[in-house]
């Protein structure tokens, strides 16, 4: 026993398994979208115009604003067309909309949009309780936006929900997501977000689903859409990068809860991704100080407390 | 997340996902069918040991007073969930007798790699706490009672800001050579990122063996799971192994006397989550400790810090 108690000899640490990190990282921010969609309280107009400018002044390169959906479903985002037309427009800013149909699509563009987003999963079960049709029903319907958006010149983003578990189906299979990835990248979606919607994901499963998918799409075209729901987003996140991922979706304040589980969060908070991108050295772009100054400013337009620990740590209260 | 219609609600209960989802409930050896086993990642370890800091590191820091018997009724049921080390006091005095005669089986004594925290803390430079410390853990060898010991700020310090991975090692070093069974590696303040964990793990590393160290992680900026999985994943090239040992508190308690409103500890609950997730045994049962979770949180009348507390129970 005391013999083990001297000083060893040095050994070689392997960190092989860790992968080569990404240099650069380009966040999606989903707060005014996916984010406030998801909140309990609504807010106005010039709210959320305002938060959306202060995004653009912390430095992100893509901030999706709203969706153009009707406010039947969505009335958190009845707004779209007065929000699209008021925010202002940086240059190399990136405004995308999510579009469901090709109504909401022409509306979105008529307003304004030069990037739309269509939204389709990798379950059956949650595609038929989401938007009413099969997977392959939805294909056809996205299939009519992307051809009008090419003859546009409109970028269209993909997502795929349910890329690491469904609330109706329970798991899913790797292969499943890489098809319906395959399918939105052959169709013309430049970009493919991977969700895992429900947040029940953790790192291994994240590898899994991500090694299948890239071996039908380029890992340039590929994005990670984390929810903190069991708090495993930046973990998972952070399996993504070490597979070669660099574009990451996340939300300011963590905003947007569940409407699976009540009472559980949501998104994975932009301040909590930043501080360890930073961190790590990856370059982002973004100012951690200025985006806090937005998180701050739309938790208390929504009367609630921030979901970043970031937030919370730096707060003054 | 698409356009949700707030109707929507005829999803899968908690129950059926614990049911469906094998690595939200109990991780026994040989449950994931051979397919899933060999799809998890590689280069981690098969079994982690959890050490249980609740009692103590948690409820120090929180500022509601325990009753005496809600903290027993409270380790109670902390001993029934499968956590092997639940650390329920902390002293460092050289009249540490008493704990021993009080029963104790295990001590641990409290170093840290900045002598601004040093002397902070416990009132004397890093050189005069090893002597300290010195006294008290070959004392304890001989009564044949295993230390424990923690080196605080080791990935950044509240007062002097970054620390070298070179400092960390020094004092690990000092602590494990003096006799302690294991060194505990504290990112006090949460600043750690998985760079900085894996440079200063690195450096720990080549002078003490993987199976000597643990991490323990404070998620005071949302970083604790990304940095245990990255201690998991650095790996002792030579024997292939990693760390395995990672310190926890039930519900995330305590906060952060360094940063007031901040969280602390890296819940317990999430913590299991993710190494179920990953396939690697904990022995621990996630319903019960989210029960003993629940149970503390009720008594100390404070919402939990668990994100799968949060998730399971409102379901």
């Amino acid at each position: 026993m005391a013999a083990m108690r001297k000083a060893l000899p040095r050994r070689l640490v392997s960190t092989s398994s860790m992968g080569t990190l990404p240099k650069r990282v380009k966040i999606v921010e989903v707060g005014p979208r996916d984010g406030l969609q998801n909140e309990k309280n609504i807010v106005s107009t010039p709210v959320k115009i305002k938060l959306i400018d202060m995004l653009s002044e912390a430095g992100l390169s893509v901030i999706e604003t709203t969706s153009f959906v009707s406010p039947k479903w969505v009335p958190q985002m009845g707004d779209h067309t007065e929000v699209l037309k008021g925010i202002q427009k940086f240059p190399g800013i990136n405004y995308p909309v999510l579009t469901p149909n090709l109504k909401g699509f022409e509306a979105a563009v008529a307003a304004g949009a030069k990037e739309v987003v269509i939204f389709g999963a990798a379950s059956e079960l949650f595609t038929k309780k989401n938007i009413n049709c099969s997977i392959e029903e939805s294909f056809q319907r996205f299939d009519a936006i992307l051809k009008a958006a090419q003859s546009a010149n409109i970028s269209v983003r993909g997502y795929v929900s349910c890329a690491l578990g469904c609330p109706y189906e329970g798991k899913i299979s790797p292969a499943k997501v890489a098809e319906v990835t395959k399918k939105f990248y052959s169709m013309g979606c430049y970009e493919i977000s991977l969700g895992d919607t429900i947040g029940v994901g953790t790192p291994g499963i994240m590898k899994d689903m991500l090694s299948a998918v890239m071996q039908e799409v380029p890992l340039a075209a590929l994005a990670v859409h984390c929810h903190d729901t069991y708090g495993q987003a930046l973990a998972n996140t952070l399996m993504a990068l070490q597979m070669g991922v660099s574009v990451v979706d996340s939300s300011v304040a963590g905003l947007g809860g569940c409407p699976y589980a009540q009472g559980a969060s949501g998104n994975l908070a932009t301040e909590d991704l930043v501080y360890m991108l930073e961190g790590l050295g990856i370059h982002t772009g973004v100012n951690l100080q200025k985006l806090l100054e937005a998180g701050n400013f739309i938790c208390q337009a929504l009367n609630r407390k921030t979901s970043s620990k970031v937030a919370q740590a730096t707060c003054k209260l | 997340m698409g356009n949700v219609p707030s109707a929507v609600k005829h999803c899968l209960s908690y129950q059926q996902l614990l049911r469906e989802h094998l690595w939200i409930g109990d991780s026994v050896a040989g449950a994931l069918d051979p397919a899933q086993e060999t799809s998890q990642l590689s280069g981690l370890p098969e079994f982690v040991k959890i050490v249980e800091v609740g009692p103590r590191d948690g409820l120090q820091n929180e500022k509601v007073i325990v009753p005496t018997d809600i903290k027993i009724e409270f380790i109670n049921r902390l001993s029934q969930t499968g956590l092997s080390v639940i650390e329920v006091t902390s002293f460092v005095s050289s009249r540490w007798v008493p704990q021993v005669a009080a029963g104790a089986t295990e001590i641990s004594v409290f170093g840290a790699a900045s002598e601004s925290f040093s002397k902070k803390n416990i009132n004397c430079s890093i050189e005069e706490s090893m002597g300290k410390f010195e006294e008290v853990v070959k004392s304890a060898r001989h009564m044949n009672i295993p230390a424990r010991g923690y080196v605080s700020c080791a990935l950044g310090c509240p007062y002097e800001g970054s620390i070298t991975p070179q400092k960390v090692t020094e004092v690990s070093k000092r602590l494990y050579g003096m006799g302690c069974y294991e060194i505990s590696l504290g990112d006090t303040i949460g600043v750690g990122t998985p760079g900085s964990m894996k440079r200063m793990l690195e450096s720990v590393m080549k002078e003490i063996p993987p199976g000597a160290l643990a991490v323990h992680c404070h998620d005071t900026y949302g970083q604790a799971l990304a940095n245990i999985l990255t201690a998991l994943q650095v790996v002792w090239f030579v024997f292939q192994m990693g760390i395995n040992v990672v310190d926890s508190a039930v519900s995330g308690l305590g906060g952060c006397p360094y940063a007031k409103g901040a969280s602390g500890n890296v819940a317990t609950e999430d913590l299991i989550y993710m190494l179920n997730g990953l396939g690697l045994n904990t022995g621990v049962n996630l319903y019960k400790v989210m029960e003993a979770g629940d149970f503390i949180c009720k008594a100390v009348n404070k919402t939990t810090n668990s994100k799968v507390a949060q998730a399971s129970f409102n379901a």
